[in-house]
């Protein structure tokens, strides 16, 4: 078996609205697979779904051999998952959240204690082994919840916006530890919304808007695939009359969002040898990214 | 509004893997059991004490038996009810929606329909105790000798069961804790008067006596009235039936409730 999640025209209406529309997907095993989707795409619902934790209303779904949600259970025996709200049991220190939480798995203490040693050193909590919860930051509290995803030795672990709410070194950490569980073979599904965090970690990734998968790639593919290659983002006072007499001359492709003008393009030497000249004007130019494939397909507007 | 749909009227479905989750919960009150004991030890001395001696000086004996004796009785009942209810409703809605505790038991290989029935095995438990509790003050306080009364242990588990069931119906429903003020105040204390914990049921009016016949808390206080004075409580199946009752009851009804909440 090669496929370790497998998704056909997985449907889900709450009050007559689609919340997951049609999404298809295969989930190799041992890739890092990424769910990326503004507020309310319905990437929480779609994880809901893969776990059995919801009927869809249609659709086929197969979670490491288990047609879910009807064997949901065999196959929750082998996921590991991070939830994006942390629902660590705050009456308990470090170990004992571990402990409790292998037991649902059926194991035994003597096993999960045998694990211990082990699960703390990966979220590097060996010292706060019998603290308690609350005293814990946001960042500790995170590694902990995917050291408690890992306590049932997982073949693959969901994770549902791992690091949203974390300082910078405590995602780096984060994002360090996932590479090490893809290295070790195990297969990951995470949802985002950090375009550099679905960049730097996944090898392929699905986009989703209003419920519906509108790209599926790997980060250079959807870049190669949906934009120029070049963007330089124009900025300064008086940036929209520049775009509207000048923009169209030089770009395939901009987009004017507040005071920035966006500008896609093949080739950036024309445009930036102009900008040399337009001194009111500053500029910025970078390689196209992710962030700029998912605005392209996703809209600029507000989701709330 | 959610839509009710055909999977939430299914059965319960119940299995072994309940015993895991019943154990955090211990755990966690592990912590707290000294306050706990110690509440569970103090709250019918207090009632006793003070109604019992107090009130129990004015009046005259109630069939025989003084009205500490009386009380007593009552307060296995009330006392088991409440714990149960205390247990199921704000304890259990804090692990359903503000601590998450369900999410994270709901992403094992767990079902909802286990940790609906460990919430009311777990505050069952915690009847026990306190039933266990006030049976030791009748006993210190030299109450009861009847060896009967021993038969109040079950009887606080049934009373747990069923409390903690139709109770969970509440949590189930609730879009918070303020919600189970109604509960408390329109269900549970009219309860406690309406249903002979202080006063014999054939002191109120007809009408409200039939009322209190087909409360559960009057089938309990039933059951553990003659246990205290060494009989053998007639219409004890009956009694046993309808406690049993309304546990299946509220078993099913908040599961129906719980997996229409949860399925969002």
């Amino acid at each position: 078996m090669t496929v370790a999640l497998f998704a056909k025209n997985l449907y889900k209406s709450y009050a007559g609205q689609a919340v997951v529309d049609n999404v298809s997907l295969a989930i190799r095993k041992g890739e890092c697979f990424g769910l990326l989707g503004p507020n309310g795409a319905g990437k929480t619902t779609t994880l809901r779904l893969m776990l059995g934790l919801i009927a869809p209303d249609s659709g086929e779904l197969s979670l490491l051999g288990h047609t879910v949600p009807q064997h949901a259970r065999e196959a929750r025996l082998r996921v590991g998952v991070v939830p994006q709200m942390d629902n660590l049991d705050p009456d308990f220190t470090v170990a004992e959240n571990l402990l409790v939480y292998g037991r649902y798995f059926g194991l035994g203490d003597a096993a999960i204690e045998a694990r211990l040693p082990e699960l703390l050193e990966f979220a590097n909590l060996a010292q706060k082994r019998d603290v308690k919860i609350p005293t814990l930051s946001g960042g500790m509290k995170r590694r902990l919840t995917l050291a408690r995803a890992l306590v049932n030795a997982p073949d693959i672990i969901f994770l549902d916006e791992p690091t949203t709410g974390l300082d910078p070194q405590a995602r780096h950490l984060i994002w360090q530890r996932l590479r090490e569980l893809t290295a070790q073979g195990k297969t990951l599904l995470l949802t985002t919304h950090f375009m550099d965090e679905a960049e730097r970690l996944c090898h392929r990734l699905a986009i989703l808007d209003h419920g519906r998968i509108v790209a599926q790639d790997s980060p250079h593919g959807l870049i190669a695939k949906h934009i120029e290659p070049q963007v330089v983002e124009v900025f300064g006072e008086g940036v929209a009359l520049w775009a509207q007499e000048h923009a169209a001359h030089y770009a395939k492709r901009f987009e004017v969002s507040g005071e920035t003008a966006f500008c896609y393009v093949g080739d950036a030497q024309p445009l930036l040898a102009h900008l040399q000249g337009y001194g009111a004007l500053r500029y910025l130019y970078r390689p196209a990214n992710l962030e700029d494939v998912f605005l392209k397909l996703t809209g600029r507007e507000l989701r709330e | 509004m959610v839509e009710m749909s055909k999977s939430h009227f299914s059965l319960p479905r119940l299995s072994l893997r309940f015993i895991p989750i019943w154990r955090r919960h211990f755990l966690v009150w592990r912590k707290v059991a000294a306050t706990s004991i110690l509440g569970h030890l103090a709250d019918p001395i207090i009632y006793l004490l003070g109604l019992g001696y107090g009130l129990g000086s004015l009046l005259p004996e109630l069939g025989g038996t003084s009205y500490m004796v009386f009380l007593a009785a009552g307060t296995v009942c009330y006392g088991t009810m409440n714990s149960a209810s205390f247990e199921a409703l704000y304890s259990g809605f804090s692990r359903m929606h503000e601590q998450r505790t369900w999410d994270a038991i709901l992403n094992t290989p767990v079902t909802l329909d286990d940790v609906v029935l460990a919430e009311i095995l777990w505050a069952a438990s915690k009847s026990l105790l306190s039933g266990m509790a006030v049976l030791l003050v009748i006993w210190l306080l030299g109450l009861s000798h009847s060896p009967l009364t021993l038969w109040l242990i079950p009887l606080a588990l049934l009373v747990g069961l069923c409390f903690a069931s139709v109770g969970l119906i509440m949590t189930a429903l609730a879009p918070g804790y303020d919600f189970f003020m109604y509960y408390f105040t329109l269900v549970i204390t009219p309860m406690m008067l309406l249903c002979g914990v202080f006063f014999p049921v054939a002191q109120l009016p007809p009408a409200w006596q039939t009322v209190s016949a087909i409360l559960p808390l009057s089938h309990a206080v039933d059951i553990a009235r003659p246990l205290m004075n060494g009989a053998l409580p007639p219409d004890v199946l009956l009694h046993v039936g309808v406690l049993s009752g309304y546990a299946m009851f509220g078993f099913y009804m908040s599961m129906v409730l719980f997996r229409r909440r949860l399925s969002k």
